[in-house]
């Protein structure tokens, strides 16, 4: 049988390599939230020829527009994020863009969300976010009724929020990638995905352990990584390959979220072998250590 | 054996009953094999074939369906509005019923203006009352919201004096009696016929001017007109004092309702302001549903050669059974009806990708069983059996988490944004569906073909 518990630390420098830096990212620049929490707007127009983003940028702050930055989507359509508009100031972007580019440019995309209304979804969102996690906090607790298989699995979870957070705020920081809703859909859809690995591991360690009460915990834990890892490898493969799929061919407005979700779906699998199993080893070891 | 039998015919008739409803409205049917040769003219054909909708009726319950994809506004195009309501000058305890006649009034309007479909809700949040507009394939979006944003305006209006009976309801003439004065509407019941009547009250500004008018009309109709469009014109049988008024007529008692909402809308006029606004262009929408159509496909394909490759026969079988997965889907999502949305759609493809979950599961534990020497069949039931706990597990979470995204109760505390809950929907059904035909009919479908094979051997 592979020794899979001899690398350990091999797996947890793996993890921090991923992991550190998105934290530090996330300390130093923070993540960038949409407009479905702060307000603002966001508007895509469709020219028919070519246009620098720079003209586009000043031909509106000249104007007295404030904006907060303008983007290429591709096909001569641009992205605009701007403050909270009112209507009438929204027409007067489209004519002003108009008359400087000489072409009426195609509305693709009018997207305007009150102040008040963002900070209340982000409440939300964070109740969201708490009640989920303590659901399946719950769950994994009241499955296992041992606080280190609980303990352990939330520590992978961690793992899956970090990687999932700590990128997020690379690409925001790099790429002007958004934080949104569906973000947080995504993030808490990949939390049950992983947390549902870990429990088929740890299904397999306390079986084990009924059926050979004799055999160190740490060849145990080798035995039910080695019985579950095809079933996690292949049924995350079969997940990736429908989210690649999406990202590559998909519309562009769920590309993020499918990012997203692809991410998570590879640290959950990652996290559910590598971290979940050899923490649980690690804290088995250091009890047996003080024992002695 | 009786209850196998049982499950095969009920999976041949779910699959036949969803390929039924997956099937657009109108198919065209035209070849031609005829050669030009008369005698084989029958080889010839050209119609079209329509595939009627849904309309059951039993007792007075009635189901109907027309057996097409509802979409969302993100792939429709469209716009999503959301409108708050100024309650300041409304009494705390009359709110809902503002709201409610503000909802009905809106939507009036909506219809009036040519959208079809429109979804307008009201919620409150804490101490906010709003209204969410939807209006699927709008495209002069500003003109509409012009539109809604009006606050509602009733008035009462006379005929001249020299007519006596309207010919037209340009005729009517505009009193200053208005939405203002009148306090508000209700059903009543007539003590005498028991019929549902609607009671009108006036404020006691109001009720002056109602006496005057009503006084100056005796035997001639008044009417209510709402932003512009007449509601009623009952005609006046006495002069009314004292601010309190009854229509009577042959209402039946949603009729009367109906009427009342409106009233109120007029009495109860609740100014709106947008504090959200999200449109989509139709290209933008149509490219999406193309793109992710697309990508569904092929990432089907993938998954379908994946677990033939690694698992050979079996594999197929489980993809068969993704086959009548997907099927079943779809027509769900018509029956119920699902409004699909751009994360809807990832749900749904996600789900694809975790339907194969449960098989994958239960063949890993059966090539175990195997290994420790068991017999195929012993392999594949107890591989069955010792999965579930597993699958279980695994989609607990998963439904625990699509729950808390859904907000099924509409908790205020929560999200209930249309495009969470178009994931967090597919992706529940997709998990429930999967469940079931990656255990009852794949093990169905193994059982019946396993075990053939076998014999030939």
């Amino acid at each position: 049988m592979i020794n899979w518990m001899k690398f350990k630390w091999l797996y947890f420098l793996i993890s921090a390599l991923v992991i550190v830096p998105g934290v530090v990212s996330l300390l130093m620049f923070g993540l960038r939230p949409g407009i479905d929490f702060i307000g603002g707007s966001l508007l895509e127009y469709k020219f028919s020829s070519a246009i620098k983003v720079e003209d586009l940028q000043t031909s509106l702050t000249e104007k007295d527009f404030q904006v907060y930055s303008v983007q290429d989507s591709g096909n001569n359509t641009y992205l605009l994020r701007m403050p909270s508009l009112e209507k009438e100031k929204a027409a007067e972007v489209k004519s002003i863009l108009s008359t400087k580019f000489n072409q009426a440019p195609e509305e693709i995309r009018f997207e305007v969300v009150g102040p008040t209304l963002g900070k209340e979804l982000l409440t939300k969102t964070i109740i969201a976010i708490i009640l989920g996690a303590g659901f399946i906090l719950g769950f994994v607790g009241w499955r296992f009724k041992n606080a280190k298989f609980g303990m352990c699995a939330i520590l992978a979870m961690f793992h899956d929020s970090f990687v999932m957070l700590g990128s997020f705020s690379l690409l925001g920081h790099f790429l002007g990638i958004e934080v949104d809703t569906l973000f947080v859909t995504a993030l808490l859809t990949t939390l049950s995905f992983s947390v549902h690995d870990t429990v088929v591991v740890y299904d397999r360690i306390r079986e084990s352990q009924k059926l050979f009460p004799k055999v160190s915990f740490e060849s145990l834990a080798n035995k039910a990584i080695t019985e579950t890892l095809s079933r996690s490898l292949n049924n995350s493969l079969t997940i990736i390959f429908m989210l690649i799929a999406l990202l590559l061919l998909g519309g562009v407005t769920v590309k993020w979220f499918v990012a997203a979700l692809l991410i998570g779906t590879v640290s959950g699998t990652y996290s559910s072998t590598f971290t979940a199993v050899p923490l649980l080893v690690l804290w088995e070891n250091l009890a047996q250590r003080k024992k002695r | 054996m009786k209850s196998r039998r049982f499950l095969i015919w009920l999976v041949v008739v779910l699959t036949v009953g969803s390929i039924y409803i997956d099937l657009p409205a109108k198919i065209r049917l035209k070849f031609d094999w005829s050669f030009n040769q008369k005698s084989l003219s029958w080889l010839k054909m050209d119609t079209e074939i329509q595939r009627p909708g849904i309309d059951w009726q039993l007792g007075k319950s009635r189901f109907t369906r027309d057996l097409e994809i509802k979409k969302g506004i993100d792939l429709a195009g469209g716009a999503h509005l959301v409108f708050e309501a100024d309650m300041k000058d409304v009494p705390e305890d009359r709110r809902n019923e503002a709201i409610e006649a503000a909802r009905n009034n809106i939507e009036k309007r909506v219809n009036l203006y040519g959208i079809s479909e429109p979804l307008i809700q009201t919620s409150k949040i804490r101490e906010s009352y709003r209204l969410i507009v939807e209006m699927p394939g709008a495209k002069d979006i500003n003109e509409a919201i012009d539109l809604i944003g009006q606050t509602a305006q009733l008035d009462f209006r006379e005929l001249p004096k020299e007519a006596t009976q309207a010919s037209n309801f340009t005729d009517f003439k505009t009193t200053g009696l208005n939405g203002k004065d009148l306090a508000k509407a209700e059903v009543k019941f007539d003590p005498n016929s028991g019929q549902p009547t609607v009671g009108l009250n006036f404020s006691s500004e109001g009720a002056k001017k109602f006496a005057e008018i009503t006084g100056r009309n005796v035997g001639k109709p008044v009417a209510i007109f709402l932003d512009e469009i007449p509601v009623t014109a009952p005609r006046v049988d006495e002069q009314i004092n004292g601010g309190e008024a009854v229509i009577s007529g042959d209402f039946t008692l949603d009729e009367a309702k109906k009427l009342v909402i409106q009233l109120n809308a007029g009495a109860l006029p609740v100014p709106i302001k947008m504090i959200e606004q999200r449109n989509v262009g139709a290209t933008l929408g149509a490219e999406s549903v193309q793109k992710s159509l697309q990508a569904g496909l092929i990432g089907l394909g993938m998954v379908i050669i994946f677990m033939a490759v690694y698992y050979g026969f079996l594999g197929i079988l489980a993809d068969i059974a993704l086959v009548i997965y997907g099927l079943l889907t779809l027509a769900l999502y018509k029956l119920m009806p699902v409004t699909l949305t751009l994360p809807g759609i990832a749900g749904f493809i996600l789900s694809i990708g975790m339907a194969v979950d449960a098989n994958i599961l239960i063949f890993e534990r059966m090539k175990e069983e195997m290994r420790a020497g068991k017999s195929r069949i012993a392999a594949m039931e107890l591989g069955f059996g010792r999965a579930w706990d597993s699958i279980r597990d695994a989609n607990t979470c998963t439904i625990i988490t699509c729950f808390i995204l859904f907000n099924p109760f509409n908790w205020q505390f929560l999200n209930s944004s249309g495009m969470v809950r178009g994931f967090a929907l597919t992706l529940f059904l997709g998990v429930v569906l999967s469940l079931f035909t990656g255990i009852v009919v794949t093990r169905t479908l193994i059982r019946t073909f396993y075990r053939k094979e076998k014999i030939k051997k």
